[in-house]
C-alpha cells in the first residue's frame, strides 16, 4: 500500500490532532481559571499553597493559602467534576491575604491557587494531593 | 437544607487596636455537592452554602465565594485587623435563600 503526498500530509495532522486531545481533558479547569484571569498571563511564585501530599479522606483536606497583597485567590481542584472549590476575596480589613479552609478532592490531583494582585497581574502556586479514598463518589 | 445549621464563631472577646487577630468560623452544613446518588441511583441535588461574608463594623474583611468542593460543616480561619472597638458580623448564604449569621463584638484593652 503506498500513500500519495496528499495522504501522507493528511495521516500527519490527524497524528498532531491525536497527540492535541489529552489537553481537552484540562479543558474545565482551563475554563474556570480563564473566567479568574479574563485570559492574563499568570506566572508561578509569590503564592504559598499549603497542603498535605497524601490526604487519607478526599472528603476532608486541610489547605491554606497565603499570597501577601494580593485582592483574591482562587482555589482549583484540577481532578474534580467541577473544578472551582473557592474564591476568597480580600477587603480592607484583612489582616493578611491568608486563609485556611477544608476540600474535597475526588481523587490524587493537582491543587491549583491563583492569586490576583491589586494591578491585574495573577500569579500561581500548585501542588500535588495524593488521595486514598476520593471525596466524591457516591 | 436548614435544619441543624449552627454558625460556630472564635474571635478574641479584646484586642489592641490596630491588632491583627485570627477568626476561626465553622457552620453545620451537609454541603451537598450535586455529584452523589442515593440507593435508587438518583442524583442527590445541590445544596450548599455559596458565599460566607466577614464585615466589622460596616467594613469587609472576607468575602468567600464557595464550590461544591468545600468540605462538609464549611470551617474558615484567616486574619483581620481591628482598629477600633466594634462588631463582627458573619453571614453565610445558603442555596435555598436561607441566610445564616452571628456577631461578635471586641473591646479595645
Amino acid at each position: 500500500m503506498e500513500f500519495s503526498r496528499r495522504e501522507t500530509i493528511a495521516l500527519g495532522l490527524g497524528a498532531v490532532a491525536l497527540s492535541v486531545m489529552p489537553f481537552r481533558v484540562h479543558a474545565a479547569t482551563e475554563e474556570v481559571i480563564a473566567a479568574f484571569t479574563g485570559g492574563a498571563d499568570v506566572t508561578d511564585g509569590g503564592v504559598t499553597l499549603t497542603a498535605p501530599e497524601i490526604a487519607e479522606n478526599g472528603n476532608t483536606v486541610p489547605v491554606a493559602v497565603n499570597a501577601p497583597g494580593a485582592a483574591a485567590i482562587m482555589l482549583v481542584a484540577t481532578g474534580n467534576p467541577t473544578p472551582a472549590v473557592a474564591t476568597f476575596n480580600f477587603g480592607e480589613l484583612a489582616a493578611a491575604q491568608s486563609a485556611s479552609t477544608r476540600i474535597r478532592l475526588a481523587g490524587t490531583q493537582d491543587v491549583v491557587a491563583i492569586a490576583r494582585m491589586p494591578d491585574g497581574t495573577f500569579i500561581r502556586a500548585a501542588s500535588t494531593v495524593k488521595v486514598t479514598i476520593g471525596g466524591c463518589g457516591g | 437544607m436548614a435544619s441543624g445549621v449552627k454558625p460556630r464563631v472564635k474571635v478574641p472577646k479584646k484586642a489592641a487596636a490596630g491588632e491583627a487577630i485570627t477568626i476561626k468560623t465553622l457552620i453545620s452544613h451537609k454541603m451537598e455537592s450535586g455529584q452523589r446518588k442515593d440507593k435508587e441511583g438518583n442524583v442527590i441535588p445541590r445544596s450548599i452554602i455559596n458565599r460566607f461574608t466577614c464585615a466589622f463594623n460596616g467594613k469587609s474583611v472576607v468575602d468567600i465565594t464557595m464550590e461544591p468542593a468545600i468540605s462538609t460543616n464549611p470551617y474558615f480561619q484567616f486574619d483581620a485587623t481591628v482598629p477600633e472597638a466594634g462588631e463582627f458580623v458573619f453571614t453565610w448564604y445558603d442555596d435555598d435563600g436561607s441566610v445564616y449569621d452571628t456577631k461578635k463584638s471586641v473591646a479595645i484593652g
